[in-house]
């Protein structure tokens, strides 16, 4: 292959923050209708190199080609009108604004030329479209509000938007890390149906799985350096993970081999109108009890009611054998049932704010004598905290949003783990995070069963849930759909068909 | 605090440090300018002054750290003093009216807070309606009229001293220390950084969201009350129309010691520092004679410099 085929080249891109090498004379290339796979741990340097691409940062050294023409863009606007568009890791949508209006932002349809005033209908019909285009018109309507949509609603928006700039490549980051396996699948379409039309695209993704499905390439970065590019059609997911890490990295998942005690929690009847019904469930000491299902199940709403964030309607929780009223989180932190949430960002911390003030909000009673905080305490058990879980700071100071994700998510965890738990659910614990992290918190969960506390896990990704859960139970459009209690029949297929309504063996 | 500051760390404290490199220029500046600047009576009438500004901006500080707004205390202050006055005409004890007037600017702030926290109105719509509201009272109740205030004791609290300090002086110091206390020493204080910076992270963390914004509101409605009652009985008189605006100069003082209009950030050392330094120049100015005119226009423009060094300051991190 010659370099003039290539419809995208980053060459030799160096890139230096406050004193640390982020990318050391990485590079990449893209062929037009390729997906081309970008993977690496947390702070390899991908969404940099990226950023670079798309002119949001500026580059120390090093060329970007496209199509054979250096190219330097001022920013994504550039790179925009150039023909490359990103679908970010965080989604930016305006909530007031409808579908059709977010999807044309900033190259509104005129109803008379000259005049700024929209024609609303042109525009809609443009998005109906689209959205029949890429078969998403069942459930996404263009003038439906942003707000009312679920985040893997927005993300199909996000990415519908992207490629209605015609762009001739697309970047990804992270493009299904909310979504469910059924809307992954319709992902994937967007993805065939784009390569169809010679789009190129970069896909930067942490799930192996979804790699290899559907990927023609596979670009590694380790520590802001290039380590190589592979063929999926011949490479392995072992080769892979070597060539991330650097390093022989154990397959598989470690076992829970915790001793299973006495039932720590029990919900009976958990109902919640519009949202959940009936739900039943308990967890063993030294359990880890896993939650699957497809985004929307209700898995995370059972679990926000139950520690007393989202409202219950009816239902029973016994702690250990005893009737417990919840009614707003402090009285979950209370009888120490504690939530690591899903959305770092929104629920799990408060942005702006040290990571010392992180990690004892929820545990101000025991650094406190009355109420007045000892400071000196807070900071050494903080720390302590911080240290157990191996977080990566310059001080305890520092600033909460200035962590990596990986890091952020163990700052979650050293918060949980200072409310001393009996109960802790985890909800998707290892989004976003890196293959050493999420071994890292593996490890963390199953050391916790040890000490006897009963862990719920929510999980998106099959595998981990297969790999790491004692028990899982499925759920779907709000009801418990089955449980499975045998690893042994612990399967994609059994999980995935619960998950889609319960009906086994449909196919 | 050690003094091997990151670079983070010093970035962070910059502003503080230009804030207070200012106010020792004005001061600098004006005592070559001004023979009368540095006088012992001078500064007594100067922190006199900003006493009044201060008291609020501490209240309102804890309001905006939420990234609330309170614009309700100029009509507080209006409030208290009309029931001052009526009260104290009637020979009430001087304590008594005291305790009452705290009752009712108690009730305003349960009142904003009610309509914030629980029926979710917006800050600044809600606040508004108080202030509002609140003159109207003022005025109905004292039928648009001043109370004449005779109460020597009552009196003492605007125009007394305790030794050489001004009592509205002594309440001031007393307020700041009370206010910095709760906010950077206790549990509650806390509180108050983490529902500003995510409402529903705190929420998830067990931190009791509505109680914390009520408790913002009634400490706000507090701090008005306290300036109601040092206004009152500096000019021996319940004015119905006292602590018009006073709002907005509170709010200046808290926007130019940096506590973010957005919530989460900020400190009252910072408030501090603003409203000390909006009350020099402003002094500074009354004796170059300067037309208090211009005075507002240079207090716009500081409040903008003010805010954008800050922004800058942290901004940074991007």
């Amino acid at each position: 292959m010659s370099d003039e085929n290539y419809l995208l080249e980053a060459r030799e891109i160096c890139k230096t923050f406050s004193g640390v090498r982020v990318l050391d004379h990485a590079g990449l290339t893209v062929l037009p209708g390729e997906v081309h796979a970008l993977m690496g741990e947390n702070g390899a340097g991908k969404s940099t190199l990226m950023k670079i691409i798309m002119g949001i940062y500026t580059k120390d050294s090093g060329n970007v080609l496209m199509e054979g023409q250096e190219v330097d863009f001022k920013g994504p606007r550039e790179a925009l009108i150039a023909g490359i568009s990103m679908i970010h890791q965080e989604l930016s949508p305006i909530p007031e604004m409808t579908v059709a209006e977010n999807i044309f932002l900033g190259r509104e349809k005129k109803a008379v030329k000259g005049l700024p005033f929209m024609d609303r209908k042109a525009v809609n019909k443009s998005t109906k479209h689209l959205l029949d285009k890429y078969e998403v018109s069942d459930y996404i309507k263009p003038t439906m509000k942003m707000k009312t949509l679920n985040i893997a609603q927005v993300q199909m928006v996000e990415i519908i938007k992207a490629v209605s700039y015609d762009s001739k490549i697309l970047i990804m980051d992270e493009p299904t890390s909310s979504l469910s396996d059924k809307e992954s699948e319709v992902l994937f379409k967007i993805i065939a149906n784009l390569r169809a039309q010679k789009v190129g695209i970069i896909y930067i993704s942490h799930r192996m799985a979804e790699v290899f499905q559907i990927s023609d390439r596979i670009s590694v970065l380790r520590d802001g350096h290039f380590i190589g590019c592979v063929d999926t059609a011949t490479a392995s997911h072992q080769e892979l993970i070597n060539m991330m890490v650097g390093r022989e990295l154990e397959r598989g998942y470690p076992h829970n081999t915790a001793e299973k005690g006495d039932v720590v929690i029990e919900l009976k009847d958990m109902c919640s109108e519009g949202v959940f019904e009936h739900v039943n469930l308990s967890v063993r000491a030294g359990e880890i009890l896993g939650l699957a299902g497809l985004v929307g199940a209700g898995r995370s709403e059972v679990m926000q009611a139950l520690v007393g964030y989202d409202k219950l309607d009816s239902g029973e929780i016994y702690l250990q054998g005893k009737r417990i009223e919840i009614h707003h989180p402090s009285d979950a932190i209370k009888h120490h049932i504690i939530i690591a949430s899903e959305d770092r960002k929104e629920l799990g911390l408060v942005f702006g704010r040290s990571i010392r003030e992180n990690i004892a909000l929820q545990n101000l009673s025991q650094v406190s004598a009355g109420s007045f905080l000892k400071k000196p305490l807070e900071k050494t058990l903080c720390k302590k905290y911080a240290k157990e879980m191996t977080i990566k700071m310059n001080n305890i100071e520092e600033d909460i949003g200035s962590l990596s994700g990986g890091n952020q998510q163990k700052a979650v965890l050293a918060k949980c783990l200072m409310s001393k738990p009996k109960v802790l659910i985890m909800d998707e614990p290892t989004r976003g995070i890196d293959v050493g992290a999420k071994s890292t918190i593996y490890n963390i969960m199953i050391e916790l069963a040890k000490q006897g506390i009963a862990i719920i896990m929510i999980s998106s990704e099959l595998p981990e849930l297969i790999g790491v859960a004692d028990r899982i139970l499925v759920m779907a459009g709000g009801k418990v759909m089955g449980e499975l209690t045998d690893r042994a029949e612990f399967s994609q297929h059994t999980i995935l068909s619960m998950a889609f309504g319960g009906v086994p063996n449909e196919s | 605090m050690n003094l091997n500051l990151t670079r983070q760390e010093f970035k962070s404290i910059l502003p503080r440090f230009a804030l207070v490199a200012v106010v020792l220029i004005i001061v600098g500046v004006m005592s070559f300018l001004s023979p009368v600047f540095m006088t012992s009576k001078n500064m007594t009438n100067i922190f006199r002054q900003i006493s009044i500004n201060g008291i609020i901006a501490v209240g309102m500080t804890f309001v905006i750290l939420l990234g609330d707004i309170d614009l309700s205390v100029g009509a507080v202050v209006g409030v208290v003093s009309v029931f001052c006055g009526n009260l104290l005409e009637q020979g009430m004890n001087w304590f008594a009216v005291c305790l009452v007037a705290l009752g009712v600017a108690v009730i305003f702030g349960i009142f904003n807070g009610t309509l914030v926290a629980y029926f979710n109105f917006q800050p600044f719509v809600a606040t508004l309606a108080t202030l509002t509201i609140g003159r109207g009272v003022a005025l109905a109740y004292s039928d648009g009229r001043p109370y004449i205030i005779t109460n020597p004791t009552f009196k003492a609290i605007g125009q007394g001293y305790l030794g050489k300090v001004p009592i509205p002086v002594v309440i001031l110091l007393s307020v700041c220390v009370v206010g910095f206390v709760i906010l950077n020493y206790t549990t509650f204080g806390r509180y108050f950084f983490a529902v500003g910076g995510n409402k529903n992270a705190a929420r998830l963390s067990g931190v009791k969201t509505k109680r914390v914004e009520m408790s913002a509101y009634i400490i706000s409605a507090i701090c008005a009350c306290i300036v109601g009652l040092i206004l009152s009985a500096r000019i021996s008189s319940g004015q119905p129309n006292a602590g018009e605006g006073y709002e907005l100069d509170a709010i200046a003082a808290v926007a130019i010691g940096g506590t973010s209009m957005n919530g989460g950030v900020g400190s009252l050392g910072g408030t501090l520092l603003g409203f000390i330094m909006i009350g020099l120049l402003s002094n500074s100015m009354n004796l170059l004679n300067i037309n208090s005119f211009y005075q507002q226009i240079v207090k716009g423009c500081l409040i903008i410099i003010a805010v954008y060094v800050d922004m800058k300051s942290k901004g940074d991190k991007k």
